[in-house]
């Protein structure tokens, strides 16, 4: 790398590289500026090529979720919506418990947010700024933990489940994944920088308690990242297949479990299917529309330092 | 863990107490104080401990002594002493080791593709662009998707008739493969499935890793003389290893678990045993087969612990692998 070879043209950079630009609110959530190359027409016809494959699949569930079944299998097949998507949600609706499904899935996703965000945080502050002993060894078991498969623990999880009373209610969805890893790792992550050991010193200055000093320090300051996290959470939670497709059952599903149901059914009508998961997906879109700048750049944030 | 403790302690002894006689009233409120120090990290850590022994720990455990009994799905509080019965039975089964292929093969061909991709649309990304923000948020929309959603979809997409791929192809004259049937066809429409997924969820990954290479690097390669692909390949890369070593590890133990996908390709019937011929029959498949659809419960078990040993493996496998690298690279 050191020698250059005359012939190679060197590659132009732009005259003065500007500084990334500070973000406005200061969040650890900017999108930095990286490399400064500019990216040409090569790079943006790419990008258009990915993002059309990105995106047409859920503008195609759309298309099939507004036509009837033999249209939707018609060659060529249609690539406008066309007027069936109210029939095909209510015959969703009755086929699929899908209303029951709905409450479910927010009342699971919400739980599982609300006790993430509490117990991620109290656990990230305390491996981010508390000093106790077994602190690293604690913190590797927490990471290591992200390397199990839920499918090794399932069969005893099912029957101590049922042992407890909480066969195939939401209570089995709900409390094995009330707080994760990466929720810990997180917010650890973030408050490492985003709190200052001033704050908390001064705080203790003026002595406050501990549980006093999470609730007036360290939850303002974790906010932003709360918010991301809250996020993710919320998208994993929601779309969760596995764990609740064995737990639950056809009277009590949440919306993805509903899915699979519908489609495992003898013949399953494809539109109505369609209608389906257009319905489970469209609270994520608009979470995601609204929010997109801040969960990419949470996602980028919790994958950085190591 | 790369972050280190700093060097000043976080819980200093609140200055007032500092001064004071060590008897009286304030005595008790010290070793109070004392106590709250010392025991309030283990009680902001332990819900997840809890959490995580009861639900995580525990059932891994009980895992093993179930997978030594006789465990029927009808009677779940009935069980029978059957020592390594329920291990031969799933190591003689020929669908056990037609699901442990497929689940390997499957996962090499979803995770090597999507992480190529990622890499380059990383790169790709990391350029000045317009709108940038835009371009990320949307190559990460199937992360806001659902398995079911994302199966079913391309359920559609990869049906022999009728479907959105074989018209396509058919301008190409080679429109009439039955992708849920072939033996590679399928394991390519459940590749297709991961790959759209999580193609994009992983290039952010790598983007925020470029971002954190300090820019003096690029510039002094290319005051070298280095090209843009030779500043890729001996800057980025380079300075990316660990986080490519974190999202192989990731996307392995992801495609360990894949069951969604193949349950839901074909669906019904087919869907619960992984196609006509198992071609694309998972373990987590087979686990549930065994477990749900047949009800024993025992083999679920014995393939659960047949999982831990695969992902040791694999473990091992990347530890020899990245030890040989290292080596060769001093």
């Amino acid at each position: 790398m050191t020698t250059t070879s005359p012939t190679k043209t060197v590659p132009v950079l732009d005259p003065a590289p500007l500084p990334a630009p500070a973000d406005k609110k200061g969040s650890r959530f900017k999108l930095g500026a990286g490399q400064q190359l500019k990216g040409g027409p090569f790079t943006y016809l790419t990008l258009i090529v990915i993002g059309l494959g990105s995106v047409f699949p859920l503008y195609w569930t759309l298309v099939a979720a507004s036509h009837d079944q033999q249209r939707v299998l018609d060659t060529p097949p249609p690539f406008l919506p066309g007027g069936r998507l109210w029939s095909n949600i209510q015959a969703a609706w009755d086929q699929a418990h899908l209303g029951k499904a709905i409450v479910n899935s927010f009342i699971v996703a919400g739980c599982i947010t609300a006790a993430t965000l509490f117990f991620c945080t109290l656990a990230g502050y305390a491996f981010a700024k508390m000093r106790f002993r077994g602190r690293g060894a604690l913190m590797t078991a927490v990471i290591a933990t992200l390397t199990i498969p839920p499918q090794l623990s399932v069969v005893p999880l099912f029957m101590m489940m049922s042992d407890i009373g909480w066969g195939g209610k939401l209570e089995s969805v709900i409390f094995p994944t009330l707080v994760g890893a990466f929720g810990v790792f997180f917010m650890r992550q973030y408050l490492l920088e985003a709190l200052p050991y001033e704050l908390i010193e001064a705080a203790k200055v003026d002595g406050a308690t501990n549980i006093r000093i999470v609730w007036n320090v360290v939850l303002p300051a974790a906010r932003p990242a709360m918010m991301v996290l809250g996020m993710l959470t919320f998208v994993q939670a929601w779309n969760d297949f596995f764990w609740p497709f064995l737990a639950l059952n056809q009277e009590n599903p949440t919306l993805q479990v509903a899915l699979g149901q519908l489609s495992a059914s003898y013949t399953p009508d494809q539109s109505i299917v369609m209608a389906g998961a257009l319905i489970s997906t469209l609270p994520l879109l608009l979470v995601f529309v609204v929010f997109g700048k801040q969960i990419v750049g949470g996602i980028m944030a919790g994958a950085v330092k190591g | 863990m790369a972050t280190t403790t700093p060097a000043r302690g976080a819980h200093t002894p609140p200055t007032g107490g500092s001064g004071v006689a060590p008897n009286g009233p304030s005595a008790w409120r010290t070793r109070l104080w004392r106590f709250d120090d010392k025991a309030s990290p283990y009680a902001y850590i332990a819900p997840f401990f809890l959490i995580f022994g009861a639900f995580g720990l525990y059932p891994l455990l009980y895992t093993g002594w179930i997978a030594l009994h006789r465990v029927e799905m009808t009677g779940l509080d009935q069980s029978e002493w059957v020592g390594f019965d329920n291990f031969a039975k799933i190591l003689q089964d020929s669908e056990f080791w037609t699901a442990v292929t497929n689940t390997f093969v499957i996962g090499v061909i979803s995770t090597v593709p999507q992480l190529l991709v990622a890499l380059g649309l990383a790169h790709l990304l990391n350029y000045k662009l317009r709108a940038s923000t835009f371009w990320r948020t949307v190559i990460l929309t199937p992360y806001a998707t659902s398995v079911a959603t994302a199966a079913l979809v391309f359920a559609l997409v990869f049906r022999a008739d009728g479907g959105l791929l074989n018209w396509v192809l058919h301008f190409v004259g080679i429109g009439n493969t039955d992708w849920g049937d072939g033996e590679w066809t399928s394991k390519i429409a459940i590749s297709v499935i991961v790959i759209w997924r999580w193609t994009g969820y992983n290039a952010l990954i790598y983007l925020a890793a470029m971002q954190a290479v300090p820019t003096d690097l690029y510039e002094a390669a290319s005051i070298d003389g280095a090209t843009r692909w030779q500043q890729f390949r001996k800057v980025t890369i380079p300075s990316l290893r660990p986080t490519i070593l974190f999202t192989i590890v990731i996307s392995t133990i992801g495609s360990m678990q894949l069951f969604g996908e193949p349950l839901l390709l074909q669906g019904g019937t087919i869907g619960a045993v992984g196609g006509s011929e198992h071609q694309y029959e998972t373990l987590s498949i087979y686990l549930f087969n065994y477990g749900w659809k047949l009800g024993h419960l025992g083999p679920a078990a014995a393939v659960a612990w047949a999982m831990l040993v695969l992902l040791l493996l694999i473990a091992l496998i990347n530890w020899i692998v990245g030890r040989f690298v290292r080596k060769s690279a001093a």
